[in-house]
């Protein structure tokens, strides 16, 4: 996958970086505007050619492409396509890009009785399909997961700085529950009423803020490889869920996965 | 002098969201001003409809990365004007607090990063890191410090994990919050004062354009979490009824709907809020405003960011204030435990049938969310009216009467000007593209 993505290919200049926003909050570009100052260093090293939401240069040369937010749209799926095509890797950022996210939960309505409620009997004038993460529509070199990406940004960092060293970024294959137990939470299922956690199946990497904090995860790194989806499921109807809600618990950010990913 | 013009910004550089300005002019005569928005739908409120409530906060705070907490706060306000909650002193101190830092993260974000380049003639805060480095170290240390106010009260930023109905999932600690009252204290005295020396320096367009400032107020506070509808032409509305003061309307040419008030298009954001509000901001900030030439009542759009500036001084003060008072009242640990995002295993003793509204202000003007719910504590209807949506109507008004009298300019000058208006707006264009309307039933 990642066999000729390495920067030393990509370019013998500086390599040029460009950030493209797809359907989101945008929140990803923040949260990689917030290392800034650890990017400031990594700005010696590549040159940021396309960062919408902080500049207004724009340039058609890039080597890599930052891609955040999912395809929702006929255009998004064109315009996908030349960043794609332009890019000599392709780095898919949050769980939007990565997944399909948030935006995948309307999947699953009616999407014209959707669109007719909105814009009335303007509904036919508005291009919108089904959301789609990034890898539906073109290859991902690499993934930044979670929603938003985790560690404030810091694993994106890695990545970046992996690729720019020519090795393969290292993304824990476990669950989300063995970083949760290094954090020394109390399990979210242990407690006397217990609440619903997709900590079980989700990839780990983020070092488990959510239940950290008192909250569960929901998911937003995806699964992790062969999760075992039918126990997760028993403890989650163990623990007072009917089918209705697991699915839709599940579907919150990882709607994407009931289609065949 | 008749003169032909035809401006085509595709994509307006260093807003929020993807948005297009059009202006068409035929020898002399404004035929077509459109701030066009191109973003993709989001069709958040269809989302939430049939979703169990507590998960209302987690997806809405994902309309916006920037204004996450802003959502966050809206949609808990209004869950719990639904469900009759009312919330402790503890956690409204906690909530009031996360908001104001949020407000600090996007204003400096507003100001420094996308605002500044236009009048050191860059074209972003990139070439600004190498001709001013010390100014951008400043500004990403407020930035920083707006973050970890958050992160320690809320858990982190974008998408907060703590902020629940009727409270927050995790007390921070007595000991995070006085490192935090140190740097906020810290921020004052040294990042202050030289921001607004550079921003006093600055030159901004006079443009002026006098219509209707809309915002929260309160008689103790410069309004934020809580508060009355207020508007400077129609004066009070109650929030339930605020849809007496805005009505949405589908625009072809725009995927986010417009929202006018009943008479005429209405300002919401940093503007609205200090012609409103001015006399209760905090003592620095006050002299902030005096210094930067801010006088209530403002009506130069382009002075816009002016008042976020001196609205990030006020966010300081407010902070320290706020951690101040939990300090000195002592934290309770009265964190929720039984709450989760998806599926209600443990219920709520209050859930009940229930219709609510949440009005709170956050950065770019006045934020509503407004639920249904069933006996389950199932969402029926869900409505979302962002700040930018109000703002589009009058953005193009502004541009109606701004482009007659500058038409005798090149036509990048025009550009220019325009750009630097919608900037000013700070439209936060993700957000406003949330929209569908769920009917209630």
């Amino acid at each position: 996958m990642a066999d000729k993505s390495s920067f030393a290919e990509a370019a013998k200049d500086k390599p040029k970086v460009g950030f493209f926003s797809f359907t989101g909050c945008e929140g990803c570009q923040l949260v990689v505007l917030s290392m800034a100052e650890k990017l400031l260093d990594l700005v010696g090293a590549v040159e940021v050619v396309n960062f919408r939401e902080a500049s207004s240069f724009k340039s058609d040369e890039y080597d890599v492409a930052v891609v955040e937010g999912s395809i929702s749209t006929v255009h998004e799926i064109e315009e996908l396509m030349q960043v794609r095509k332009r890019a000599k890797i392709l780095i898919a950022i949050g769980a939007c890009a990565h997944i399909g996210g948030i935006n995948c939960i309307r999947n699953f309505d009616n999407q014209f009785e959707i669109k007719k409620e909105v814009y009335k009997d303007n509904a036919s004038h508005f291009d919108s399909i089904l959301a789609q993460p990034i890898d539906a529509i073109v290859k991902v070199d690499y993934y930044s997961r979670g929603c938003p990406p985790n560690r404030d940004g810091e694993e994106f960092l890695e990545i970046v700085t992996a690729i720019l060293q020519g090795k393969k970024p290292y993304i824990p294959n476990y669950p989300v529950c063995v970083q949760c137990k290094m954090k020394a939470n109390v399990c979210v299922f242990h407690k006397e009423k217990p609440i619903t956690c997709l900590g079980p199946v989700t990839r780990a990497g983020c070092m488990a803020p959510c239940p950290s904090f008192g909250n569960a995860c929901i998911g937003c790194r995806g699964l992790v490889d062969d999760p075992n989806i039918n126990a997760h499921q028993e403890t989650l109807k163990n623990a007072g869920l009917s089918v209705e809600d697991i699915l839709k618990f599940y579907r919150m950010l990882n709607g994407m996965m009931e289609v065949g990913k | 002098m008749p003169k032909d013009i035809d401006i085509n910004v595709h994509h307006v550089a260093r807003v929020e969201g993807h948005g297009n300005i059009v202006i068409d002019v035929k020898n002399g005569e404004l035929k077509k001003v459109e701030l066009q928005i191109v973003e993709a739908p989001r069709f958040f409120e269809a989302m939430l409809k049939g979703r169990r409530f507590p998960e209302a906060p987690q997806i809405t705070s994902r309309i916006c990365g920037i204004c996450a907490v802003g959502h966050t706060s809206a949609s808990l306000r209004g869950l719990e004007d639904a469900l009759g909650i009312e919330p402790s002193e503890q956690t409204v101190l906690l909530r009031k607090a996360v908001l104001e830092a949020e407000f600090l993260q996007s204003h400096v974000l507003h100001y420094y990063f996308l605002i500044a380049p236009d009048f050191f003639n860059a074209s972003s805060v990139i070439p600004l890191a190498a001709s001013h480095p010390d100014v951008i170290k400043r500004a990403l240390r407020m930035k920083k410090l707006a973050d970890d106010v958050i992160t320690v009260i809320a858990g982190r930023h974008p998408h907060p994990i703590s902020m629940v109905v009727d409270g927050f999932t995790r007390i921070p600690a007595e000991s995070e919050l006085r490192d935090l009252l140190a740097k906020l204290k810290e921020s004052l005295i040294k990042d202050i004062p030289p921001t607004l020396d550079l921003f006093a320096s600055l030159k901004f367009p006079s443009f002026e354009r006098k219509t209707d400032y809309v915002s929260l107020k309160h008689p103790e506070e410069y309004a934020y979490y809580d508060g009355i509808i207020y508007s400077s032409e129609t004066g009070e509305t109650k929030h339930r009824d605020y849809k007496n003061k805005v009505k949405e309307e589908v625009v072809l040419h725009s995927t986010a709907k417009h929202a006018k008030g009943p008479f005429k298009p209405y300002m919401v954001g940093a503007l609205s809020r200090f012609n409103n509000n001015a006399e209760l901001l905090m003592p620095v900030a006050k002299k902030a405003a005096k210094k930067l030439g801010l006088l209530a009542p403002n009506y130069n759009p382009y002075m816009i960011s002016v008042a976020q500036i001196v609205e990030s001084v006020h966010n300081i003060e407010r902070m320290i204030y706020l951690v101040e008072e939990l300090l000195r009242k002592g934290l309770k640990d009265e964190a929720i435990e039984r709450q989760t995002i998806a599926g209600w295993s443990a219920k709520l003793p209050q859930i009940k049938k229930g219709w609510g509204v949440g009005a709170v202000e956050v950065p770019r003007g006045l934020l509503f969310h407004e639920y249904r719910l069933d006996d389950d504590g199932l969402i029926m209807g869900a409505n979302c009216v962002i700040p930018t949506g109000q703002n589009l109507a009058n953005i193009e008004d502004d541009m109606r009467a701004l482009v007659p009298t500058i038409l005798d300019k090149p036509k990048e000058e025009i550009t220019l000007l325009l750009e630097m208006l919608v900037r000013a707006y700070d439209p936060c264009i993700s957000c406003s593209v949330h929209m569908l309307k769920v009917d209630f039933v």
